[in-house]
């Protein structure tokens, strides 16, 4: 590898969420150091990653198959639809193992700062599965950030003539914080305990 | 605790100095150290609970240094400073990219002790300030305000009355974080949904009405929550002032606008749903003007010289001072009647504004609250009569040196 490649290596790893170039300068060699047992074998994994994972269509999760592998499971609660800002909140709820129901994942918050509209966000997709599927109660599980509560409401008055139960998590979702920085014990607490919105 | 050491003083001057006052209970830095952080490349300072008196000659970093304590808060210290803006200008590097700043300190409280470290993050490119308690990273720098609470006047506050309505609406602010921290969240939660709007506002594509709406809604919560927590805050401390001492003007402080005003005739949830309808029917004219015609982003500190009953904007440059000395030392004593903890002050260049009767009457105030006090001036003798009940530290070229006890008078 010439000095480029690794400042190439180096340049990538630092747009890593969290690295720093000196922690990807580090991460490099580590790397390096452990050419076959990790860098060979996390190389064909992204690889293989890029190539076959896609956004289920029908609720924005990641996975190798569409319909995503939770979209597929029949033992799921199809009534009730917990609607997340990113693919990972919905991780993070899962983790906890406390929510037996099915997904949808926004892909975002409106904000009008950052150019983020309805149009840019799965809600028009989100207001057709609820209003069919025998969806009963959908659960907006935002992060407690301005944005994420803005987002919220909207949507809430969206699926208003639906006749559904809209409900969020309780509190303890702290202010700007986002879910998937909760442990799992608070996040399966402010499911627990949802309520109206 | 021994305040006064009797040995220096005569028996005259210790009637200035309470010997009672309740220093115990009060929270004081105990230890400060500054690294990187403005002119100081390095430095420490160990100060005990008594007032602290900063002495030297212009450009010796007197007020740099209460800027690293006002860091000790949530916000951006009494500069408002930039994150990058603190780092020690070094001959060709472009601030934010050298080493960072950090300033770290040993806060004594009631009930023990906390280190404190706050600075620039080193390991980040994103210009982020990092903040840690008792060896472990805090999550945000609100957890500072469930520490400590720092108060500061500042030359650059002189001004205060004459200035635009947005400074005094600042200054009232951050009155009402002392009492309230959730305050903070409030404002910044509100600005943003203003700001929103605005952006929806002005797009050339036809807003989405219902998120205005949303947006609206949001305005009007929280804007009636910001206005209804400064008029409590302004409430106590004109009634601290009413029974506070003679010596100060007595300030009375109102808030001035539409949707405050509102508070006094209605419910919270009518002034609400009155906001949102009157943000609704302004969307028209806000588009053109930009911001928003409605809410408490519009409102005003008002400030009336009691005693003379005119607006302060009209007393003397010296009333305007000891009008602004009266507020911040009633927002001290106020929030240790109610919150049950004192600030720390921050005065920077006040003493040497006043007359002499009027200096000797706010050290007496100061030592009667117990509040640790930071007083900086470049005159040591302005601050003479404090005498052995403060400490005296001299600063010369960005370094902190201790005047012995006895040999600053
Ligand atoms: N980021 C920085 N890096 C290095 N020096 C700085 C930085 N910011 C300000 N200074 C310098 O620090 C010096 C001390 O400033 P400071 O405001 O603390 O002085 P002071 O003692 O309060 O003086 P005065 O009596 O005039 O108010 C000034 O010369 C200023 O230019
Ligand atoms: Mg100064
Ligand atoms: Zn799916």
């Amino acid at each position: 590898m010439t000095p480029t490649h690794l400042e190439r290596l180096i340049q990538l790893l630092a747009k890593l969420p969290g690295l720093g170039p000196r922690s990807a300068r580090r991460a490099a060699l580590h790397l390096l150091r452990k050419r076959e047992s990790l860098m060979q074998p996390l190389a064909a994994a992204l690889t293989e990653a890029a190539d076959k994972v896609r956004g289920c269509s029908v609720c924005g999760n990641l996975d190798t198959v569409d319909p995503c592998g939770l979209c597929q499971d029949s033992r799921r609660d199809g009534t009730i639809l917990c609607v997340v800002e990113e693919v990972a909140d919905l991780w993070a709820l899962e983790r906890t193992g406390a929510f037996k129901g099915r997904y949808h994942v926004l892909g975002g918050v409106l904000s009008a700062l950052d150019g983020v509209g309805p149009d840019q966000l799965a809600i028009d997709p989100l207001v057709a599965r609820a209003g069919t599927d025998g969806v009963k109660e959908v659960i907006l599980a935002m992060g407690a950030t301005v944005d994420g509560q803005t987002t919220a409401h909207y949507i809430a008055d969206r699926l208003g003539q639906l006749g559904l139960s809209v409900t969020r998590l309780a509190h303890g979702v702290p202010v700007g914080g986002e879910l998937d920085y909760l442990d799992d014990g608070t996040l399966a607490a402010a499911l627990r305990a949802r309520r109206p919105l | 605790m021994s305040i006064v050491r009797s040995s220096a003083r005569s028996a005259d001057d210790l009637t200035l100095v309470p010997r009672a006052h309740p220093r115990g209970a009060a929270t004081c830095v105990a230890r400060i150290s500054l690294t990187e952080f403005r002119c100081y490349r390095s430095a420490v300072l160990d100060i005990d609970p008594r007032p602290v008196v900063l002495t030297g000659p212009n450009g010796a970093g007197k007020t740099n240094l209460l800027e690293a304590i006002s860091m000790l808060a949530p916000g951006r210290g009494l500069r408002r400073a930039r994150l990058d803006e603190l780092d020690r200008w070094m001959p060709g590097q472009t601030p934010g990219r050298g080493p960072a700043w950090a300033v770290a300190a040993r806060i004594l409280v009631p009930a023990g002790s906390h280190d404190v470290g706050t600075g620039r993050d080193p390991t980040d490119e994103t210009v982020r300030r990092v903040v840690r308690i008792d060896g472990r990273a805090a999550r945000g720098q609100t957890a500072l305000a469930g520490l400590l609470t720092v108060l500061w006047l500042t030359p650059a506050m002189d001004r205060l009355f004459n200035d635009r309505a947005g400074e005094r609406r600042r200054f009232l602010d951050r009155l009402v974080y002392g009492l309230d921290p959730e305050h903070a969240e409030r404002v910044s939660a509100y600005d943003h949904a203003l700001r929103e709007r605005a952006h929806l506002l002005r797009a050339e594509r036809a807003p989405d009405p219902a998120w205005l709406d949303v947006l609206e809604a949001k305005m009007a919560e929280g804007g009636v929550a910001i206005a209804a927590a400064r008029r409590i805050l302004v409430q106590r401390l004109n009634a601290v002032m009413e029974d506070g001492p003679g010596i100060f003007p007595r300030a009375r402080l109102g808030v001035s606008g539409a949707t405050d005003e509102w508070l006094d005739t209605m419910p919270a949830l009518a002034a609400e749903e009155k906001l949102a309808a009157a943000l609704g029917t302004s969307r028209g004219h806000d588009r053109e003007a930009g911001g928003a015609l409605h809410g408490p982003h519009r409102a005003d500190l008002s400030v009336v010289h009691a005693g003379k009953g005119l607006p302060a904007r009209e007393a003397s440059t010296g009333e305007q001072k000891a009008l602004l000395v009266a507020i911040v030392l009633a927002q001290a004593a106020m929030l240790s009647q109610v919150r049950g903890r004192t600030p720390i002050l921050l005065l920077d260049e006040v003493a040497a504004h006043l007359d002499a009767r009027r200096r000797e009457a706010l050290f007496d105030v100061l030592l009667a609250l117990g509040a640790q006090c930071w007083l900086a001036g470049t005159d040591e003798a302005t601050f003479a009569e404090l005498g052995s009940a403060a400490q005296f530290v001299r600063v010369r070229d960005a370094m902190l040196a201790p005047a012995p006890e006895g040999t600053s008078r």
